[in-house]
């Protein structure tokens, strides 16, 4: 530790500290413009200037990458001369750059209104490049891309792209933007595959998030396609913040071996994709969104606190909420996808209690199916909600309104009135189809399941027990096997646990006594048997030289008995008997 | 005359079906309320393996004019290969019908999912207007 002298306080620091540290930790404050924490001090602005007296040496210095080295030093960091020299430089930044709040901002705070120079590169913009350099080191020295640089020098200097192009090597990570103070730097394009995102996006804005408040386990988790830290190794500033050390970028997912006697199968739905019906317009026109981004921005914790926002962040005069995007829909899928005709409706009433905006409803039948549901219907038609019957046929921008706000045009046929109808919406809500997984066919093949017609799981009888499959000890529950609502969905994972449970009660599993046996004495020793159980059941007894079959690994398929040649196999509850005598009685008749 | 007791007469089809696949399919045409043909005559087997040959040529004795057999569709079988193995043997089988002087048309190997119960339906259906087409079983002593 080595002890200063600032303005007069002596204060304690540790060897190495810069200027500017050291007096923030005194309270004294040193005008910066090109500063941060996350990298190397660039010392472009000079604003920083302070001065150092050493004996009855006087030097100026910039504090931001001065370190501090030796006892006793003195520090003056408001003195007349450095009050000049600050003015002078705060003086050519406004008469370059008038309209910059920052440099506005700044020239107010140390007592420059008008510049006394006339500046050649007067740039009148508010978000002008004030060529502070932030952008460029933290691209070096943070993100590690470093793909931003100056070009050319004195008034014409610019921060560039090499070849001034978009190129590969820019990972997108919005860091720029980011520490940009004027806003010069903007990400203007939503781009759901990778990278930053525009400040309306309605999802996740870091790479490290909690996706929403309720989310569980509320712990943050980290998206490896836009860290920084796993495009490039750079950044990594979050596990400098967290205290118990908690981050680990080195860790994995992992396989791990569990051996358990029966599986419940809740492996849920997807939603449909929006973007393969261009006539909605989802992701390519504004305010265009799915029901569960409104769902997003309706939570309370959500990116607008609950409020109901154009992209422009006005009110929306009207919003439209369509029903049935791919369900019911024979380019898509033929069934109903049943929740969405009551949360449409919340929808309807949440956007009629939070703002004063017209609510339309586009439905092909209203299916309030559920225990209050019909009720809460009801109460939605006596609130003033528009309900029209009939499909949407496209949506389209219009920008021809009285107030040169564009809207959304929304084409549809209202069949109670047999009209074709335009309605212009601020905001439309689609409520996409709820579909199996996409990797639904392959945990179908892992568990040795069915799949229905329409790809969800298939349940061992639609009335009668809808919750196991024919694989036993194997259970369905929830989306997993059809579109449902909570309240279906809770009673069938309740009655699978239940089911599941009352087999461990048991304390023992009853087998299908279907077996496969060898009658010895009719047994030739052929073999042909042995190759054809794709279970491994069938093994040669040597020494009596006859096949002997493994009541524990047989499951009974009956394949061997089909095959054996001298009719030594017999299949318990198929017998050749039994199934001769089947064909008889069938054919007597 | 005749034209009376072809409309009397109406084939009788034996159905192999197996357990996890065929025989759920054709449960789900029934649930389904899904019109299949009032001809098949269903015998369950755990899996489509499980029919020897012997079963084919006895059904046909016993005055069956068609034989269908229903599996799992390849890579599906509940016993993992059990059906590769039908496949083998109602190829081979169709060459002894063929000898035998029995249309092999008359012995069908159908791949019905258990979901797919309108494959059930028409399969059956078809089946019965082929063997319609190629009238009753005549077999000689």
């Amino acid at each position: 530790m080595i002890t200063v002298n600032i303005d007069g306080k002596d204060i304690q620091v540790a060897e190495e500290t810069t200027i500017v540290k050291a007096a923030e930790s005194a309270g004294i404050w040193i005008p910066t413009m090109c500063y941060s924490e996350l990298f190397e001090p660039y010392g472009i602005c000079r604003l920083c200037s302070v001065e150092i007296i050493r004996g009855k040496r006087t030097r100026i210095v910039t504090a931001c990458n001065y370190p501090l080295r030796e006892n006793g030093l003195k520090i003056r960091t408001n003195s007349p001369v450095i009050q000049e020299i600050r003015k002078v430089l705060i003086e050519l930044m406004l008469s370059r750059w008038p309209n910059v709040p920052v440099v506005k901002n700044m020239a107010a705070s140390l007592g420059v209104i008008e510049p006394k120079f006339v500046s050649l590169e007067r740039d009148e913009a508010e978000d002008a490049c004030i060529l502070c350099g932030m952008c460029v080191n933290i691209c070096r020295d943070v993100v590690k891309a470093n793909i931003l640089g100056f070009a050319n020098r004195g008034i014409k200097r610019e921060v560039v792209l090499p070849y001034e192009k978009m190129n590969s090597e820019c990972i997108v990570c919005g860091a720029c933007a980011y520490v940009c103070p004027t806003g010069h730097i903007k990400i203007k394009s939503l781009d759901y595959e990778r990278g930053a995102v525009a400040d309306w996006y309605l999802g996740p804005k870091t790479a490290i998030n909690i996706p929403t408040l309720q989310a569980v386990p509320r712990v943050p988790k980290i998206d490896e396609e836009s860290c920084i830290k796993t495009q490039t190794g750079g950044c990594g500033i979050c596990s400098t913040y967290c205290e118990p050390e908690a981050i680990n970028y080195e860790d994995k997912d992992e396989e791990v071996e569990i051996e358990v006697g029966q599986i419940l199968l809740a492996t849920g739905f997807q939603l449909i994709d929006l973007k393969q019906m261009p006539q909605y317009g989802y992701g390519r026109l504004d305010n265009v969104y799915s029901s569960l981004e409104f769902e997003h921005m309706l939570n309370s914790t959500g990116p607008t606190g609950g409020l109901v926002k154009c992209k422009d962040g006005s009110e929306p005069r009207a919003v439209g909420i369509i029903h049935c995007i791919g369900s019911r829909d024979e380019n898509y899928h033929k069934y109903c996808s049943r929740v969405c005709c009551m949360y449409a409706l919340k929808f309807a009433h949440l956007v009629k209690d939070r703002t004063k905006a017209e609510v339309y409803q586009f439905y092909i039948d209203m299916r309030a199916f559920g225990k209050g549901y019909e009720e809460f219907y009801k109460r939605l038609l006596d609130e003033g909600v528009n309900m029209i019957r009939g499909k949407v046929a496209e949506i389209a921008e219009v920008h021809s309104g009285s107030d040169g706000k564009p809207y959304l045009l929304v084409k549809c046929e209202d069949t109670l009135i047999g009209k074709f109808r335009e309605i212009a919406l601020d905001m439309v809500i689609l409520c996409p189809a709820i579909e199996p997984q996409f990797d639904a066919a392959d945990v179908k093949k892992i568990f040795s399941i069915s799949q229905s017609p329409d790809k969800f799981f298939l349940e061992r009888h639609p009335k009668l027990d809808p919750i196991s499959t024919m694989t036993d000890g194997v259970f369905i529950a929830g989306c997993a096997q059809g579109p449902k609502d909570i309240p279906d969905s809770v009673a069938q994972a309740s009655a699978a646990a239940a089911r599941m449970l009352s087999l461990i009660s048991l304390g023992e599993v009853a087998l299908d006594p279907v077996k496969a046996e060898v009658v010895d004495e009719y047994c030739s020793g052929c073999r042909i048997c042995n190759n054809l159980c794709p279970y491994g059941a069938i093994s040669f007894v040597d020494d009596k030289k006859i096949s002997n079959i493994n009541e524990m690994l047989c499951k009974g398929c009956g394949t061997c008995v089909a095959a054996c040649p001298a009719s030594a196999i017999t299949g318990k509850g198929f017998t050749d008997m039994q199934i001769l005598s089947e064909i008889e009685g069938l054919l007597s008749i | 005359m005749s034209t009376t007791k072809e409309k009397s007469w109406s084939p009788r089809i034996v159905a192999f079906l197996c357990n996890w696949c065929t025989y759920t399919g054709a449960d789900l045409a029934g649930v389904s309320r899904l019109k299949s043909s009032p001809s098949v005559r269903v015998i369950r087997t755990m899996c489509s393996g499980r029919v020897d040959p012997t079963f084919v040529l006895k059904a046909f004795k016993l005055g069956a004019d068609g034989v269908m057999i229903g599996g799992c569709h390849i890579g599906d079988c509940h016993y993992s290969e059990g059906n590769f193995k039908t496949l083998r043997r109602v190829e081979m089988l169709k060459i002894l019908l063929d000898q035998y002087g029995i249309d092999p048309r008359r012995l069908r190997l159908e791949w019905i999912s258990a979901s797919e119960g309108d494959k059930y339906a028409h399969t059956t259906l078809d089946f019965e207007q082929q063997l319609r087409e190629l009238g009753p079983l005549q077999l000689t002593e």
